[in-house]
């Protein structure tokens, strides 16, 4: 009998009800056009894993902390290093001491002027000197830090280091932050509002910012995990920006975007585990050397627009960069079966493990199997996410290769090339040569510019003779925006400087 | 009464057998969480430290037990990876899967009622046989394919609502409903389709049975017997699959969340998974299975009500 | 004219099925292309006589994927139903006869599977087991036994104390005999049809899981491996999609209508 009530025209009427108040609904969300003047939605491929700038190991986390916090020097998009929270910095003649002059009237997000004290506290959290581990390896380096007066710092080296300065773009905090990670108070041109899991990091414009003061007030950073809606998402306008596009999605963009097309600055390449066994031996991993073809790989996977690379560094580091490395191998299938053959391989199988999360790396694996099947090599493709790829591939080193970016953290040569020493304790590929170790060795200790750099470009060379790993490319970025904006700029370095994004001038009227 | 003590008794230990599969077997598998909180940088003692203050190196079994009692004093322990405690960040969440459920469930009412009555009472019309192929159609369609073709229609031709442009409860409340409706339509359709289904034949077998004759013979009216007769019996099997797709909806909305960009619980349970984020999963995961528990109890209770002859059965 | 009705139902199941199980076989000796073999000249082509169902992003063959895929979906269906099926014919079957303590006991385990919907489990499977197609085939088959294992129960419970199992008791045959030879047969309609669903039910759970990226691995790829992949070619290259998803719908359609027969 109560059931009698679901029946009849009255649910009809519930239908018809229920459709319109859908249809009103959805109809409400244009409402708002004039604020859209100074906000914008940036979609990034996954959440960050930490709001502590210290802390925070993902490329993806600097990228988008890079707003929020700043060092005594700051990187632009020229590779340059420019003051940031420091006005001005001395070097002394040997190179052990810098004095950092601290930049006058300069604040925290929360109002509160930066200190002294500030800085010292932040590098010293970062070098360790609480007998922890240093957070920034290069800070091990530091003898002190002491500040002298209200305005200068002065940090000493126990022995000098042409490559400090761009370790300096290690973030200052407050030197009473307990919570960092839930509350991060930096320099930058943006402060932090909000953050929700897997759904999105909110900013603010930072009005009082000492430098050139952002364009945007309001700044989403939405978490895009399903790559495959990430067009949708764009062209339906709930995100204004996406930075390393695909060249397919570049594709299927209509052209109310614009596509700027920079490079990634990264070292893509087929990483091997040199403990693997096969993979011990060096002809096996100059077989897989010989057989691959750069130039394939990014017709496939980057419209054919990548850099190719031959060892660990990409073309932006100009000093370091040697292009003549992209020689060492070029494919030769007949040499390469006749390597595995003589390292008794003839059939070799192994397992390629790549984070699910990066389209590229994903496609680059598929087409490297396919280009390894000519030499007879099978290549088995396992994808893992990104935080399991951290922990069993990277820390763990449980893997007999993987397809990744490597990028660097910082604008310096160590960045790339100082965890192929034997003993790194990031040194993922198990790389061993006493020949490399000497050689960086050599670089680290030299306090000559062009000496410094023969010994990395010596390290180089050894990782590509050496066939360390089977390098790639540098991947074309393409990164879309929404033509009300304009204004993105590239870096060198892992970095979205959102405060650079501004309304196009059509769009302002 | 006796029934239902025994029945939640049962439910009860059901549950307890549940909590205890879900920790063991996050808590068994390869993988340290300490390790890899602390990264690539961690020193032996700097790991020992943590699985102390995480509370690993105890006994699973000691383990399990402060869990649980945790459980109910409301605390299940501290995300990993976020570092905040587990109730308040999926305390964010749940209203959001929850509605998205509740709103598939309430659309698929409306959708199966009408259209389940009407089949039956047209048996064989045209339309009866169009809606039947129909159903069939809508039940071959993976719902995350259903997801993208809305998407697409309703989202990127139509424009009716902007793709990925989940709107939070917080900011507008009629935006949050409204960017959810058509997830909702996404997971309903498949199980509307089977609702229709099943209450068309339900109708026609009771429709065939001795006392609905009867009820003609008094001179009824063919909607006087179909209301007030026929549906109530007809009804019984409808409503005991309708509890278990509430169940079925929830989880159903881990693909759908995922389709349409939705923030809600599956999307942290998948995250979660892959960061192995102990707490939040272990947490997820015993909550989805606890509420599938008590619809499943629920429907059990109601469909006695519904139909006392059972409850007589049972006595006997 | 109802039993016509169902009849055409039960045909028409049986041709479609007969094509996609044809087409399945054929794609076992023969594909028109390698289906993991790239061609960069030839990226995301239209149908053409070349390719029937185009090219993907890599160049790779759809037609020939979409036979591929199909043998994949059809493994991992067939596996997960055969695996559910046997385990729960087999514990409904002993738990319905015998009743009684066993009874109890393999209840509840069955009842707390029960509160794991099939992609929740499937989802912790993966988790502790990594991913891949054996993985989701034994998730999803656990997934599967609690049905299978209720509905032979109530057939068994109901059947138990019918005239014939009396009879075959008086003459002295064993326990397992009349559970196999005598009430078994009896089932054979529920079970058919209960099999029938699971299968549609495996291969949309499997596509699902596809979509959320766990099951087969790259190069190669079930059919709701293809379609999510295929998802973001809608708008400019709607062959793609296409193809597998009318595999899927002509599996799952297939199937059901087969169902709809049988159950007449």
């Amino acid at each position: 009998m109560k059931l009698q009530r679901f029946g009849g025209k009255k649910l009809t009427v519930l239908l018809l009800v229920m459709t319109m108040l859908a249809v009103a609904l959805t109809g409400c969300k244009s409402g708002d056009k004039a604020e859209e003047t100074s906000k914008i939605t940036i979609g990034i491929p996954q959440d960050i894993d930490g709001l502590d700038p210290h802390k925070a190991e993902g490329a993806g986390t600097r990228e988008v902390l890079f707003n929020i916090f700043e060092g005594l020097v700051k990187p632009d998009e020229n590779g340059n290093l420019n003051p940031a929270v420091a006005s001005d910095v001395t070097v002394s003649e040997d190179g052990t001491v810098y004095t950092f002059t601290l930049r006058d009237g300069i604040k925290f997000h929360n109002g509160n002027p930066v200190t002294v004290d500030d800085v010292v506290y932040s590098i010293e959290r970062c070098a360790g000197t609480d007998g922890e581990t240093p957070l920034v390896s290069a800070f091990s380096n530091i003898a002190k830090v002491e500040a002298t007066d209200e305005a200068h710092v002065v940090i000493t080296l126990t022995a000098a280091d042409t490559d400090f300065l761009s370790y300096l773009t290690t973030a200052i905090v407050p030197k009473d932050s307990t919570d960092l990670d839930t509350n991060p108070i930096g320099t930058g041109p943006y402060k932090y509002v909000s953050r929700s899991p897997q759904e999105n990091i909110i900013v603010t414009r930072f009005d009082d910012y000492w430098g050139e003061k952002a364009f945007l007030k309001d700044v989403t950073f939405k978490i895009e995990s399903n790559p495959d809606s990430i067009v949708m998402d764009l062209e339906g306008g709930s995100i204004d920006m996406f930075a390393r596009i695909t060249s397919a999605q570049m594709d299927q963009l209509s052209d109310k975007f614009q596509v700027y097309e920079g490079t990634m600055n990264l070292v893509q390449a087929l990483y091997l585990n040199n403990a693997f066994e096969p993979f011990q031996d060096v002809r096996v991993r100059q077989a897989l050397c010989y057989a691959v073809d750069p130039q394939g790989v990014m017709d496939f996977v980057s419209a054919g627009k990548g850099t190719e690379i031959g060892s660990s560094m990409f073309p932006s580091f100009q000093k370091y960069f040697m292009p003549e490395l992209n020689d060492t191998y070029n494919q030769d299938l007949e040499k390469a079966k006749a390597l595995l053959e003589e390292a008794g391989y003839p059939d070799l199988t192994f397992t390629i493990t790549v984070p699910s999360n990066y389209t590229q790396h994903v496609d680059t694996a598929q087409v490297l199997a396919d280009q390894l099947k000519q030499i007879g090599v099978t290549a088995n493709i396992q994808q893992v996410e990104w935080d399991s790829w951290l922990e069993n591939v990277y820390s763990g080193r449980q893997y007999e290769a993987t397809v990744v970016g490597v990028d660097a953290s910082s604008l310096n040569a160590p960045a790339l090339l100082s965890r192929f020493v034997s003993d790194a304790h990031n040194n993922f590929v198990n790389f061993n040569s006493e020949a490399y170790d000497a050689a960086f060795a050599k670089a680290e200790a030299s306090v000559d510019d062009a000496e410094k750099t023969a010994a990395f470009k010596e390290c180089e060379k050894i990782l590509s003779e050496e066939a360390a790993n089977v390098y790639i490319q540098d991947l074309p970025e393409f990164v879309a925006l929404n033509k009300k904006y304009t204004g993105y700029t590239f870096y060198p370095l892992y970095a979205q400087d959102v405060a650079k994004i501004r309304l196009a001038d059509d769009a302002t009227n | 009464m006796r029934y239902i003590g025994k029945k939640i008794g049962m439910m009860l230990f059901t549950l307890l057998v549940v909590s205890l599969c879900v920790f063991l077997a996050f808590h068994l598998i390869p993988g340290d969480p300490a390790l890899r909180q602390l990264g690539t940088n961690g020193t032996p003692e700097q790991l020992a430290a943590l699985r102390h203050e995480m509370g690993l190196d105890r006994p699973v079994m000691v383990q399990y037990c402060s869990w649980l009692l945790g459980i109910f004093h409301g605390d299940l322990g501290s995300s990993y990876v976020y570092k905040i405690p587990v109730t308040g960040m999926l305390g964010e969440k749940i209203p959001i899967t929850i509605t998205l459920a509740l709103m598939s469930f309430v659309i698929m009412i409306l959708i199966s009622l009408p259209l389940g009555i009407y089949t039956a009472k047209h048996k064989d019309g045209k339309i009866d046989h169009l809606i039947m192929v129909l159903n069939q159609v809508v039940m071959a369609v993976p719902p995350f394919f259903a997801g993208i073709l809305l998407t697409l229609v309703f989202g990127m031709i139509l424009k009716l609502f902007t793709p990925g442009g989940f709107v939070s409860y917080h900011t507008s409340i009629p935006g949050f409903l409204g960017y959810l409706f058509f997830p909702a339509i996404a997971i309903a359709l498949p199980k509307s389709a089977m609702a229709v289904k099943l209450l068309r034949s339900s109708v026609i077998e009771e429709a065939g049975k001795d006392y609905t004759r009867t009820a003609y013979s008094r001179g009824n009216t063919t909607n006087a017997v179909l209301y007030r007769h026929v549906l109530q019996n007809a009804m019984i099997p409808v409503v005991t699959f309708m509890g278990m797709t509430l169940a079925d909806m929830v989880a159903g909305s881990i693909v759908i969340e995922q389709v349409f960009g939705i923030p809600g619980i599956s999307r942290i349970l998948l995250t979660s998974i892959n960061n192995r984020d102990y707490p939040v999963v272990e947490a997820i995961i015993l909550g989805i299975a606890t509420l599938v528990i008590v619809i499943n109890l629920f429907v059990d209770v109601l469909y006695r009500i519904l139909d006392p002859r059972i409850a007589k059965e049972d006595e006997a | 004219m109802k039993l016509k009705h169902r009849n055409r139902f039960f045909y028409a199941g049986l041709i479609i099925t007969g094509i996609v199980l044809l087409l399945v076989l054929v794609g076992v000796v023969y594909t028109p292309y390698d289906p993991t073999a790239m061609n960069a000249q030839e990226k995301l082509q239209g149908a053409s006589f070349r390719h029937l169902m185009g090219t993907d992003n890599m160049g790779r063959d759809i037609f020939s994927r979409v036979l591929y895929g199909s043998r994949i979906t059809l493994l991992i269906a067939t596996g997960t139903v055969a695996l559910g099926a046997i385990a729960g014919i087999l514990i409904g079957a002993f738990t319905g006869y015998y009743g009684g303590r066993l009874d109890e006991v393999l209840m509840r385990v069955m009842d707390a599977l029960f509160a794991f919907p099939s992609i929740l489990l499937a989802l912790v499977f993966v988790s502790l087991f990594g991913t891949g197609t054996w993985q989701v085939m034994l998730a999803l088959g656990v997934a599967f036994i609690p049905s299978f294992s209720r509905i032979v129960r109530s057939e068994f419970l109901r059947c138990k104390n019918a005239d014939y199992v009396k009879s075959a008791k008086l003459q002295g045959a064993s326990s397992l005999r009349i559970m196999f030879w005598h009430i078994m047969p009896n089932c054979k309609n529920v079970i058919l049809s209960a099999i029938l669903i699971g299968f549609n039910n495996a291969v949309l759970a499997e596509a699902g899981l596809s979509f959320l990226g766990i099951g087969a691995q790259p190069p190669y790829a079930s059919l709701g491996k293809m379609l999510s992949d295929a998802q973001q070619y809608m708008m400019t290259l709607p062959v793609y999609v296409l193809g597998p998803g009318l595999m899927i719908f002509s599996m799952v359609i297939g199937f059901s209508f087969l169902g709809e027969g049988v159950r007449e």
